[in-house]
């Protein structure tokens, strides 16, 4: 192949005669790489310290290859000779004087490097990258410029704020430059303490230890700046994990209220001990696979759809079996509550063991929609968009109980049953229907809860039974029969218990908050909201 | 003397305890001798294995017995009596870990293995004693009860009552096996205690140990029924009853319900610890698992078909709801065993509330006198 090889040979000159040009016309930083190289290639510290120096002062876009090189320890020289040779990332190798590709002698060795100069080196680059066109790199050099805490960046800093647009690489950029002002003692100190106010508007933890770490042999008004700085990214610190503690509190709370309100139906409402009720909620879960295996069989870009069509058919199908355990089992036990529990824990093992030999025993993914997906911030606290829904998908479902029950036929017929069961009989409602009906919906709530709950936790047959233990606890807490009450309570425990997690561990938390439920029952065994008047007697 | 005492005894226990008591005798004295006297290919000979199994089952009818005094006569469902069970396994594997000694893999003279792994330096507290045999026998005792009497003294005397006590007790059995789960609390995490070697120098994996543990078991639950009977016999027993049918009335009427109630409750959890002390030797392991609130409640079913209020009953429905247990989780039937478990709870509510010993009392007195016994049913009292 000769014409490649004439070619190369060809682009080799030209590339020759265009940097020799260029190093013609940008005489004295060309100059200050030569040196560099000279120096580079004596291969001591001392010269190696030097060398960086020039680089970084010259700016010349070649030497930023030659940093990376070295401090990569891809940089090699000759022993006795001027000529240095470099590997880019990829593998390839080129002379540092001419920029042509060629190959490194045998007895090139690399150029040594020890942390001090590793450190320098980190540090040039960051400054030399300040102007790169690329905005990621330029972001990524104040990174590092604040890293290095090398005062000899500010001069770079200044020329890269000068013509910087972009308004996240400017703040960043500023910042670096008050990192780099208050670090250095040699500052003016009104620079300094300018800096440090600006630091002080942060809330992360590098400038508050930069502070911390100033405020040591700082004296008069800098020291009162930076301890006035200190204390309030100290306060803020709080405030925001404070927030993140409630936010996560809101979002356990939002589950357990999830898990809690069929319940607060069925139980609360209708009085009966439904063991089954984490049952149906698995159940739920399980139509969410059902219809996302069907999406993905049959219309596999509508996936997304696969969740809000899920949550109607889980409601009906979760519904549909609690009428059936209703008219099957549980109409027997009306007045027998211990019974009640013990037949529904009997449904509740048929249940889990006929989802375990139809599905087997492992747990199944349901995929997240792209909508619940990703995160956003939120004044520093991460808030992902699969907890967001929830919670808002959780008091939708509370809001529409409350209509349900306030403002329909058959939720005023609901509560009069409650109230008053042969008074409702006597006025022409059907008590029967009625009851299958509240338990319908109590089931029917608890499978839409599934579908929600299928995409925080592992759809598997023992998904109910760990949702139904903290379900009762938060209808016994907030009130039998109350939904405000269970609302409430759900939210509570929610916060008490991430709010106890920093200090006891999260098993330790889970403890405590029951021990204290327990405690609470004794001292109010109707909960925080009892109904008053005659329906407690009975 | 046998003349008098005898049809006394037999009174008091009633014909089916007697009967009960009879069959546990001739349980206990035929099983060894199968083992030990039959030759291995004879029909009649009972592996050891089989021995350790029915072991097992006397353990659960302790349990079963224990539950039916608080929920048949008291009418307190109690769905974490598996925790009190559990806390009396737990002080006898903390001593038989003990008498491992330089045994384990580590060889280290007091800690046990475990802890040696977590690399701790020195016992815990809470296993100070537990080399000497009657501490840890007195604590599966006291432990339990200590629990329980807290436990109800704290709910009893607020009146909490029904299935709100059943949800608590739930969550406490529920909150112990969170804890028992981590590894801090210094019972083996959720490994739990096990390699067991020897128990009062007796190695318990030796036939004699195991045949010696069978017998102390059905002379516990013979002990445990006379116990309980008694309990239920007395005037006491007849105002547990009073307060299950009627708690407002029986509180009218001047007694300290809490009173009673804490007692029996108590009591019954005492001996769900002596229970769970002779289960762990036979089956070798115990770990927070136990503490699974499925457990109670497993526990209660096997009351409940066994016919509650009768005692005898439920220690007859323990043996044969584990026997049941036992031949569908061994085999091609182990997928619907808890088919078999879920329906018996269904069908024992709805149609059998008294049980197999009351279907069966009810059968024979339709046969005999014509007319059946009144149902003995926890059915609420009138509202007051």
């Amino acid at each position: 192949m000769p014409v490649p090889a004439f070619l190369r040979v060809l682009w080799a000159a030209l590339w020759l005669a265009l940097s020799s040009g260029l190093a013609v016309a940008q005489a004295p930083g060309a100059r200050d790489i030569e040196t560099a190289l000279d120096k580079l290639a004596a291969d001591s510290f001392g010269d190696t310290e030097a060398a960086i120096a020039l680089i970084a002062r010259s700016g010349v876009a070649a030497g930023v290859a030659i940093l990376e090189a070295l401090g990569d320890r891809r940089l090699f020289f000759v022993a006795g000779d001027t000529a240095v040779f470099y590997k880019d990332a990829a593998g390839r190798s080129f002379n540092a004087r001419s920029g042509v590709a060629t190959d490194i002698p045998a007895s090139a060795s690399s150029v040594r490097l020890n942390n001090r100069l590793r450190g320098q080196v980190q540090a040039a680059l960051g400054s030399m990258t300040l102007l790169s066109p690329d905005p990621a790199q330029r972001l990524k050099a104040a990174e590092t410029v604040v890293k290095s805490r090398d005062a000899s960046a500010l001069p770079t800093i200044d020329a890269a704020l000068a013509q910087e647009k972009d308004d996240g690489i400017r703040r960043a950029l500023e910042d670096a430059r008050a990192v780099l002002t208050l670090s250095s003692t040699a500052a003016p100190e009104p620079q300094r303490i300018a800096a440090a106010q600006r630091l002080a508007a942060n809330s992360d933890n590098e400038s508050l230890s930069l502070l911390r770490q100033m405020a040591g042999e700082a004296r008069g008004g800098l020291k009162d700046t930076l301890d006035r700085g200190i204390a309030a990214i100290e306060g803020r610190q709080k405030l925001q994990l404070a927030a993140q503690t409630v936010w996560f509190g809101i979002s356990l709370g939002s589950v357990l209220l999830l898990a809690a309100i069929g319940l607060a139906i069925t139980f609360g409402v209708m009085g009966v001990i439904n063991m089954a009720h984490g049952e149906m909620v698995m159940l739920g879960a399980y139509v969410t696979f059902l219809v996302q295996e069907g999406f993905r069989a049959k219309a596999p870009h509508l996936i997304d759809w696969s969740l809000p069509l899920a949550i109607p058919l889980a409601f009906l199908a979760t519904a549909l079996v609690g009428i059936a355990i209703e008219r099957g089992v549980i109409r027997f036990l009306y007045g027998r509550p211990l019974e009640t529990l013990l037949a529904t824990f009997g449904i509740s093992l048929i249940l889990q063991q006929a989802i375990r030999s139809w599905f087997g025993p492992t747990n199944l993914s349901v995929a997240s929609p792209s909508f619940m997906t990703g995160a956003f911030n939120v004044m520093g606290l991460q808030v992902t968009y699969g907890r967001l829904w929830i919670v808002v998908f959780t008091l939708v479902i509370f809001a529409l109980l409350l209509v349900i029950l306030k403002a329909t036929p058959l939720g005023l017929q609901m509560r009069a049953v409650t109230q008053n069961r042969r008074m409702a009989s006597a006025m022409g409602i059907r008590t029967r229907f009625v009851d299958m009906m509240t338990f319908g919906l109590g089931s029917g709530i608890a499978g839409m809860a599934g579908v929600a709950l299928s995409q925080i936790d592992n759809v598997s047959p023992n998904l109910g039974q760990s949702y139904i233990i903290d379900s009762f606890m938060v209808v016994v807490f907030g009130g039998v029969g109350n939904l405000w009450g269970t609302l409430f309570a759900a939210f509570t425990l929610g916060i008490a218990n991430k709010g106890l997690e920093p200090f006891a561990g999260a098993v330790l938390a889970k403890i405590a908050i029951l021990v204290l439920l327990i405690l609470f029952i004794q001292k109010r065994p109707r909960g925080l909201f009892a109904l008053k008047g005659r329906a407690v007697d009975q | 003397m046998a003349t008098s005492t005898g049809p006394r005894l037999i009174a008091f226990v009633e014909k089916r305890g007697a009967i009960f008591l009879a069959a546990l005798m001739a349980l206990i004295a035929i099983v060894p001798v199968c083992h030990l006297a039959l030759a291995p290919d004879s029909p009649f000979h009972i592996s050891i294995g089989t021995v350790v199994l029915i072991g097992k089952y006397l353990c659960y009818a302790i349990l079963a017995i224990a539950l039916d005094l608080v929920w048949g006569y008291c009418g307190i469902l109690s769905l974490g009596h598996g925790a009190f069970f559990a806390l009396g396994g737990y002080a006898m594997g903390m001593y038989l870990m003990r008498q491992i000694g330089t045994r384990g893999v580590y060889g280290h003279p007091v800690l046990p293995d475990f802890m040696v792994f977590l690399n701790w330096k020195e016992l815990p507290i809470p296993w100070w004693g537990f080399q000497s045999f009657p501490y840890a026998v007195a604590m599966a005792v006291l432990v339990p009860g200590a629990i329980a009497f807290v436990f109800g003294w704290l709910a009893f005397r607020s009146r909490v009552t029904g299935v709100y006590l059943s949800i608590i007790t739930q969550a406490v059995t529920y909150a112990l096996l969170l804890a028992f789960f981590r590894n801090d609390m210094g019972f083996g995490g959720n490994n739990g205690l096990t390699d067991f070697k020897d128990i009062l120098g007796f190695s318990v994996q030796s036939p004699g140990t195991r045949i010696a543990l069978f017998i102390i078991s059905g002379l516990t639950l013979m002990a445990s029924f006379l116990a309980a009977r008694a309990m239920a016999a007395s005037s006491f027993g007849k105002v547990l009853v009073a307060i299950r049918d009627g708690e407002t009335r029986t509180r009218f009427l001047g007694y300290r319900v809490e009173h009673y109630k804490l007692v029996v409750f108590t009591f019954s959890a005492m001996m769900a610890g002596i229970a769970g002390a002779l289960y762990v030797p036979q089956v070798g392991i115990i770990n927070p698992s136990e503490f699974a609130p499925t457990n109670s409640i497993e526990a209660v079913i096997w009351v409940a078909v066994g016919g509650r209020g009768t005692l005898v009953g439920a220690a007859i429905g323990a043996i044969v709801v584990n026997y049941l247990k036992t031949i569908f989780t061994t085999g091609w039937l182990a997928a619907y065993w808890l088919f078999a478990l879920g329906g018996l709870f269904v069908l024992v509510t709805l149609a059998m509330p008294r049980g197999i010993l009351g279907a069966w009392e009810d059968a024979q007195g339709r046969f005999f006198k014509a007319r059946p016994k009144p149902a003995a049913t926890n059915r609420p009292g009138p509202a007051p």
